[in-house]
């Protein structure tokens, strides 16, 4: 039995507020922190496999050029070790997210500085390293490799957006900016490595894998292997931290299943840290410039926002700069434009908010750029300028919470909306100052199915192939299913990450409790209504609490109710045609205050408040976490994080978490997060739309705007680092 | 003399490459204990060795012999988890859950560094005893990586804990 939807209508119905239950959007702990806090949840290296081998990847020291041979036997003579890996099924590159076949396989040809090239397998993992390191291989290096995008000519990306006449309208405005910016690359830098333990037993490939999507994953492993899908089961139920870089299966997992059903024995094979910062993926570098004029009334007349990114050859995968430029601000001259150069530095691909979490932030900037050109406050430019619709495709909004945050966020945060000028306020050595952005990340959703079973003895049991990848999944469908066939947390088991369970779409693009989460509600509705068909009653008659479904007149147990046999219904969840005719996307906004220090350009944040509308909360403590992440990536992508590359030969110099700067704490203040009240009929079943990326989605920007505002330094490039705040910094 | 994990008693390894990390993930099969790095660079390896809290990545499973080694094993379970477990449940001081043994492991030895009187940057009067303010908790912190960003959930959980021994 299962339960469909497409969706291709608004729900209001907000069935989930008027259940008795009262768990949803509570700030319950996570089910699975007990687990978590005391070492006992296991993470996919982790499983204790009996005959395990270990294989550790060698990878190509040059960026473009040829493998021409591996001596095996330079290594095969050494302790312990069994075999040298490098086959043709092999995938050189971490595959996209979504992509659901594995595009580029074969690890000879070489296309960038530290691609796995050979998987030296042994019994211990120090005899593999060992190994590793002694493999001798021969190569012919091109010497034509290209590195810098601003070197090569970038091709148009498609779908440009062009209305009206920029050039004229910059020029009749009454006042502009135009201005370029530019954003170093980021890694994602979980904090588990990538990781893989594959086992074969001559029918089956079974792979325990640090993965975000197994619904994708399973197609684009059975394909490298060249196995039907039925033949490999994916196995993922703890997944520290994923943030884009474990969209889709990466090298390990390929090289470990390879040695697998090569050698007959399981393999483990875990990426160095170093392996995982060259070889997984990169958030592009861009180069982005924006034009906007506004007319005596500080309404936009003139929107352009263009942006260079780049890529491997070959490479789909676009960071999309001006995806919530699309629509967050008015303007009908408007000119949309991405361009992407191919160059020889690894895979960019997906990193926590892909487009939004470098377009934003310098949109942002530039919008401050303007306010002090009109001499306005910041968010009454802002304000001014909220579009009523989408301004090219003219959809309306499902629900829009850009005002209300603004507003929410700048009333707790104390903002002052007096004449902003630079170097007001200084305490010794640091000037003081603060500064705005908003926030907006598009609504994605997914297919996703999820079964749902009341047990005989009326708990509930979720299954689903989703993963939680520490964004709380696992709380958050329990809350779901509780609230709706009224049962409390703890009589809720939630079971995911194993492709033997019904489909759903994984955690990536913010999708994951919107699509999952809507599923597991179809599921429960089914539930309710073979419920109501075994006491006799209309659905809507019926109350679900603690165990209990109640009626007009009656009462029953869910355990009674179930009887000896489970009830289990699926829920299978679709987009449909909604996204034909309106938009959905979350908004926010963010409020800082900085110290710059006038002699060493170091800047701390020193507080930091952030308002959201991401639709409905489904629980206030785990989402409050996602905005706290967030907002600590803004910081990281404001004043530390950036990818060197070495402009000779392509290597990346800041390959390790001691040179390639994520924040620590230290680095972050108390945070605030406000979440405003929301419900958007378009965004799901639910009302939920994603959480996880808004928060980084335009925080930068206000650190940038609040070091203009402290020091009078206005720089047009992320990170902002003490040498660049330094130079920047006027004469006192 | 043996190696001791959580009080159990361990023969040293034969291969002098094996890290206490490793030791400790493969051969006493405690795999609470996180490799993030191998590098001391992330802390995700964060136990208490004779006290103290060390990067376990950063020393040779060999340089212990007779050194007693507390785990996150060792400081609870999840029937009956230590007081810092627990405020970090509470307070949600992690998301994934991948830095958490070591952030645990390194709040536990950390607050026996204030009250031993140990200094750090965040110190005003390094001669006098140091209060547990939050920037204090921060400094002695920021060798534990989060890339979730439950930094402020985790000092919240901290000064709770500590709060209530105080």
């Amino acid at each position: 039995m299962s339960a469909h939807l497409k969706q291709d209508q608004p729900d209001d119905r907000n069935v989930l507020d008027s259940t008795a239950q009262g768990i949803i959007g509570e700030p319950l702990t996570r089910p699975d922190g007990l687990l978590k806090v005391t070492g006992t949840a296991t993470y996919s290296a982790e499983y204790d496999i009996e005959n395990c081998l270990e294989g550790v990847l060698v990878t190509a020291p040059f960026a473009k050029g040829t493998v021409t041979s591996i001596d095996e036997s330079s290594v095969t003579d050494m302790p312990g070790v069994i075999a040298v890996i490098s086959d043709q099924r092999m995938t050189p590159r971490a595959i996209q997210g979504t992509a659901g076949e594995a595009p580029i396989t074969g690890v000879c040809k070489v296309d960038y500085w530290g691609q796995p090239i050979a998987l030296v397998v042994a019994e211990t993992f120090e005899e593999a390293r060992n190994a590793a390191k002694h493999l001798v291989i021969e190569y012919d290096a091109d010497d034509d490799a290209v590195f810098d995008p601003q070197a090569v000519e970038p091709k148009p990306d498609d779908d440009p957006t062009r209305q009206g006449d920029l050039a004229s309208a910059m020029s009749d405005a009454a006042h502009s900016v135009d201005v370029e910016y530019d954003t170093e690359g980021h890694a994602s830098a979980a904090m588990e490595p990538h990781a893989a333990i594959a086992e074969w037993d001559g029918d089956t490939l079974t792979v325990h894998a640090s993965l975000q999507m197994l619904n994708y994953n399973i197609s684009e492993l059975a394909d490298a292997m060249e196995l039907e899908e039925s033949k490999v089961r994916l196995i993922a139920r703890y997944v520290g931290g994923g943030f884009g870089s474990k969209l889709g299966i990466s090298q390990e997992i390929v090289a470990g299943s390879v040695a697998a059903m090569e050698l007959g024995r399981p393999v483990r094979v875990v990426m160095s840290r170093q392996q995982v910062f060259q070889n997984v993926m990169r958030r592009s570098e861009t180069t982005q410039r924006l034009r906007l004029a506004v007319d005596s009334e500080g309404k936009l007349t003139a929107f352009g926002h263009e942006a260079l990114v780049s890529n491997l050859p070959e490479e789909d995968f676009v960071e999309p700069v001006l995806q919530s430029s699309h629509f967050l601000y008015a303007g009908e001259n408007r000119l949309l434009e991405s361009k992407t150069a191919r160059i020889h530095l690894m895979t960019a691909g997906s990193v926590r908010a892909p487009g939004e979490a470098v377009g934003m932030p310098v949109l942002e900037a530039a919008m401050d750029e303007l306010a002090n050109e009109v001499g306005i406050d910041p968010i009454k430019l802002r304000l001014n300028n909220i579009p009523e619709e989408h301004p090219a495709t003219g959809l309306p909004f499902g629900s829009h919470k850009l005002a209300e945050c603004l507003k929410q966020g700048a009333k707790a945060f104390g903002w002052d909306s007096g004449p902003r000028k630079p170097r007001q306020n200084r305490e010794g050595e640091w000037w003081i100052g603060t500064g705005m952005a908003s926030a907006a990340r598009v609504h994605n959703v997914g297919e996703a199915k999820a079964r749902v079973t009341l047990q005989p003895d009326g708990t509930a049991l979720i299954e689903t192939d989703m993963t939680d990848i520490g964004t709380g999944t696992y709380t958050i469908l329990g809350q779901i299913a509780g609230e709706m066939v009224g049962l409390p947390q703890d009589s809720v088991l939630t079971e995911l990450g194993d492709t033997r369970f019904p489909r759903g779409p994984g955690s990536g693009g913010s999708w994951g409790a919107a699509s999952a989460g809507s599923a597991v509600f179809l599921a429960c509705e089914a539930l309710r209504e073979e419920i109501a068909d075994k006491v006799g009653q209309p659905v809507d008659t019926l109350t679900f609490k603690d165990g209990v479904v109640s009626w007009d007149g009656g009462s029953s147990s869910l355990a009674d109710v179930a009887g000896d046999e489970a009830l289990a219904k699926e829920g299978h969840y679709e987009p449909g045609d909604i996204a034909e005719d309106y938009t959905a996307a979350s908004f926010g906004a963010f409020f800082t205050e900085v110290a710059v220090n006038r002699w060493t350009g170091e800047t701390r944040v020193r507080r930091m408040t952030g308002a959201f509308g991401f639709g409905r909360v489904l629980n206030a403590k785990t989402a409050r976490s996602q905005c706290l992440g967030g907002m600590v990536w803004c910081i990281g992508s404001a004043l530390t994080e950036s990818l060197l590359f070495d402009p000779t030969d392509g290597h990346l110099a800041n390959c390790d978490l001691a040179e390639y700067h994520v924040p620590v704490n230290r680095d972050v203040p108390e945070l605030e997060v406000i979440m405003v009240e929301e419900r958007d009929p378009v965004g799901s079943p639910i009302q939920a739309k994603g959480v996880g990326e808004l928060g980084m989605c335009g925080g930068a920007g206000a650190i940038g705007n609040a070091i203009y505002n402290a020091c009078g330094a206005r720089l047009r490039s992320f990170p902002m680092t003490p040498d660049k705040v330094l130079a920047a910094m006027p004469d006192d | 003399m043996p190696l001791k994990i959580n009080n159990h008693p361990y023969d040293l390894p034969g291969d002098p490459r094996v890290s206490l990390l490793d030791f400790i993930r493969r051969e006493a099969g405690l795999t609470g204990t996180k490799k993030g790095c191998d590098h001391g660079q992330c802390g995700a390896c964060t136990v208490i060795v004779n006290g103290k809290r060390i990067n376990s990545c950063l020393t040779l499973a060999v340089m212990h012999d007779g050194d007693e080694v507390t785990t996150i094993e060792g400081l609870g379970t999840p029937t009956e988890p230590s007081a810092l477990q627990q405020a970090f449940v509470e307070h949600d001081g992690y998301q994934c859950g991948y830095c958490t043994p070591g952030q645990i492991c390194s709040a536990t030895a950390m607050l026996d560094e204030i009250a031993a009187g140990m200094p750090s940057d965040a110190t005003d009067d390094v001669s006098g005893a140091p209060t547990l303010t939050d920037e204090e908790i921060r400094e002695r912190m920021s060798g534990n990586l989060c890339r979730c960003g439950a930094y402020p959930n985790i000092v919240a959980a901290i000064r709770e804990v500590a709060g209530a021994a105080s």
